[in-house]
């Protein structure tokens, strides 16, 4: 038995249906429980009050954009190298969701500062690098819904991908050179000396594993879409035949 | 390959405009911009070296689309394609092309723009350095987005949006140049960084160009 | 056989139009593609011209044995007729071009300009480049486009030349070129089964 099989898409289709609720249904529990918890029954923080609490949508969001570019880098390698089509419609069906976390991380970050740095937008580099990769995102967009032939437009976004993953980090130095910024440093790392307090990691983590989740559904239910527009358009395509 | 690149330099010489334009462009970029802050030297003088590298990089984005489109739509480019040399080469003498009617101009004209925007003495020899280094770049990362949109009808406004992100690394280290430089300050770094950029770009760039040309042509 | 093809398959936009296509061409043949509109004759040649993949089977021919002809004939027009000819000799690798224009009756349009030739003379410089790439194999589409009686003629007196040198030629057209030693293959033989009709994204009905 081996993983490709998932990538047929009959097979993915059963599969993803068997899963998707309770990948929701996880989802909403490790948000709602997360945000509770880190909204309402964590302490305020000593310098920055209790807006620092806006920390459990804006880290999540801010990861899972990243990680959603980082899962279409994936998709779009296995597109080229395997030509499984599941593969290219989930890279097409995460890029909207991406964009999405990307502008509420910017967001969210934006009522964060306006109190703790007295502005709603500096140039700083890690705001920068995130507007960058918003214009990404939209360029990568753009190009899917502007290639009518859907083969087609799953190869040039795919290299638009590889090429753009490449730029982004470049641009991501490039922006560090170019200001070295406000922005507090990690708030999760590996190094303990560096992590914000144990009471309020802990509401974090269940907020990013929902917002893991929450990716997970959101580019499950719009795989599924696309694969059922493709499977209608090669109907029609097939009615033309006959 | 050399007959290629002597062609569009024929074709662009003859067809005038598009190419011509860019450089009309840039002209209006340092007239207009200190109509809109301010004729105050200190100001102007302040932000001469981002004003000049973003009306380059805007000058070359015009005339992107007609590096594959004319050949394109003729029927060319499939010819080309079939022909024995390797597309990536016809992507490669095609940017140089690109360059050498759209990048060189913009470079020579750079230090008379220079004295309109009152860019400081010391910043001439880094802004036309910078601007030779970095137009290269500039016209291999074009050539990408215009293999990418070739077969997109009106695809002027998508190319720009595909391209534009992807100069953000050529943009900062080439105005970094300008800046250190007319501060009087060192810029090995942003010179070194930014040379890396075009000869990474020119040499592995053609590759994902040809590839994204391929796949228009099928 | 300059070129076989074994149960080849050819798709247009997703959808596989022709399959199970066997044939091969001689050195000294000319194979007629004949189907109505949409029969698959341009996607066919692209095919084996190496523009786009096959969906299944195999091409074989020698390399870099094809040249390829189609409507849109490349030419610039800020060139004039001999500057275009030079420079798809230069790619190709040939020198002189003094007998394609000959062939194709272009001598006095040499010094002419692409933008003032009419469609016809567009379609002779378009055809006599054929001549300057040196290729033993023509994959030619609809080549008698805009061209009057005469020129058909002209241009059939041309293929007959190159196949006479040991060329061959495939040529999709409607038109009777005059070419009765050329062997007729009908498409409508290979159209794929509507079935078979969805191309690579099948496998979603697997």
């Amino acid at each position: 038995m081996s993983i490709w099989e998932y990538a047929n898409p009959k097979k993915f289709m059963q599969t993803s249906g068997l899963v998707l609720p309770w990948v929701a249904g996880l989802s909403a529990l490790c948000i709602v429980a997360g945000l509770v918890w880190g909204f309402f029954l964590t302490p305020d923080d000593y310098r920055q009050g209790s807006t620092v609490k806006i920390i459990y949508l804006h880290v999540p969001s801010a990861m899972m954009a990243i990680n959603a570019w980082g899962m279409m880098l994936v998709t779009s390698l296995i597109w080229l190298v395997r030509r499984h089509h599941v593969s290219a419609l989930a890279a097409k069906a995460a890029a909207p969701v991406g964009l999405t976390f990307t502008v509420i991380a910017l967001v969210t970050g934006a009522f964060w500062g306006q109190p703790m740095w007295g502005t709603w937008w500096a140039w700083d580099p890690r705001l920068t690098s995130f507007l960058i990769l918003t214009l990404f995102y939209l360029g990568y967009i753009a190009l899917w819904q502007a290639v009518e032939d859907p083969d087609t437009a799953a190869d040039l976004t795919a290299v638009l991908c590889l090429v753009g993953s490449v730029f982004a980090l470049l641009s991501r130095y490039a922006v560090l050179f170019w200001n070295q910024g406000l922005h507090q440093g990690a708030s999760l790392s590996l190094d303990k000396k560096e992590n914000v307090a144990d009471v309020f990691w802990v509401p974090l983590v269940v907020c990013i594993a929902g917002f893991v989740l929450l990716f997970l559904t959101l580019v499950l239910v719009r795989t599924r879409t696309e694969i059922r527009a493709r499977r209608l358009s090669a109907l029609l395509a097939r009615e033309r035949m006959a | 390959m050399f007959r290629l690149l002597t062609r569009d330099l024929r074709l662009a010489v003859r067809a005038g405009g598009g190419f011509g334009l860019g450089l009309a462009f840039f002209l209006l970029v340092a007239v207009l911009v200190p109509l809109g802050v301010g004729p105050e030297g200190a100001v102007l003088a302040r932000i001469a070296p981002g004003i000049l590298w973003v009306g380059a990089l805007l000058a070359c984005l015009l005339s992107l689309d007609r590096i594959f489109a004319l050949d394109f739509e003729d029927g060319s480019l499939d010819l080309l394609a079939t022909s024995p040399m390797p597309l990536e080469g016809v992507v490669a003498v095609k940017s140089l092309a690109h360059w050498l009617v759209t990048g060189v101009p913009l470079v020579l004209v750079s230090p008379v723009l220079g004295v309109l925007l009152n860019l400081p003495v010391q910043g001439y020899g880094w802004l036309v350095l910078s601007l030779a280094l970095g137009t290269p770049a500039l016209s291999v990362i074009g050539a990408f987005g215009a293999a990418l949109t070739v077969g997109v009808k009106r695809g002027g406004l998508l190319l720009s949006l595909l391209v534009l992100p992807l100069y953000v690394p050529t943009l900062i280290f080439g105005a970094e140049v300008v800046k250190r430089g007319a501060a009087g300050l060192t810029v090995g770094t942003p010179v070194l960084l930014l040379a890396g950029i075009t000869l990474g770009a020119a040499a592995l760039l053609p590759f994902a160009s040809a590839a994204a040309l391929r796949v228009n042509l099928r | 056989m300059l070129l076989s093809v074994s149960d080849l398959a050819v798709a247009r936009g997703g959808v596989t139009v022709l399959e199970g296509m066997t044939f091969g061409v001689a050195a000294g043949q000319a194979l007629i593609l004949r189907g109505p509109n949409g029969a698959g004759k341009t996607t066919l040649l692209r095919t084996l011209a190496g523009l786009q993949p096959a969906v299944a089977g195999a091409v074989s021919v020698p390399p870099e044995a094809m040249a390829y002809a189609a409507h849109a004939d490349g030419i610039k027009a800020v060139l004039t007729v001999a500057e275009n000819l030079e420079f798809w000799a230069a790619v190709h690798g040939t020198r002189g071009i003094g007998a394609a224009l000959e062939a194709m009756d272009l001598v006095g349009l040499r010094n002419r300009r692409g933008a003032h030739l009419s469609a016809g003379q567009k379609r002779r410089l378009g055809l006599a480049r054929l001549l300057v790439t040196g290729r033993p194999v023509w994959l030619l589409d609809e080549p008698t486009v805009s061209l009057d009686v005469a020129s058909v003629a002209l241009f059939a007196g041309v293929v007959r030349g190159h196949l006479a040198g040991g060329g061959a030629a495939l040529i999709a057209t409607h038109v009777d070129l005059g070419l009765g030693e050329a062997v007729v293959l009908d498409l409508s033989a290979f159209k794929a089964r509507a079935a078979a009709g969805t191309g690579a994204f099948d496998e979603a009905f697997g």
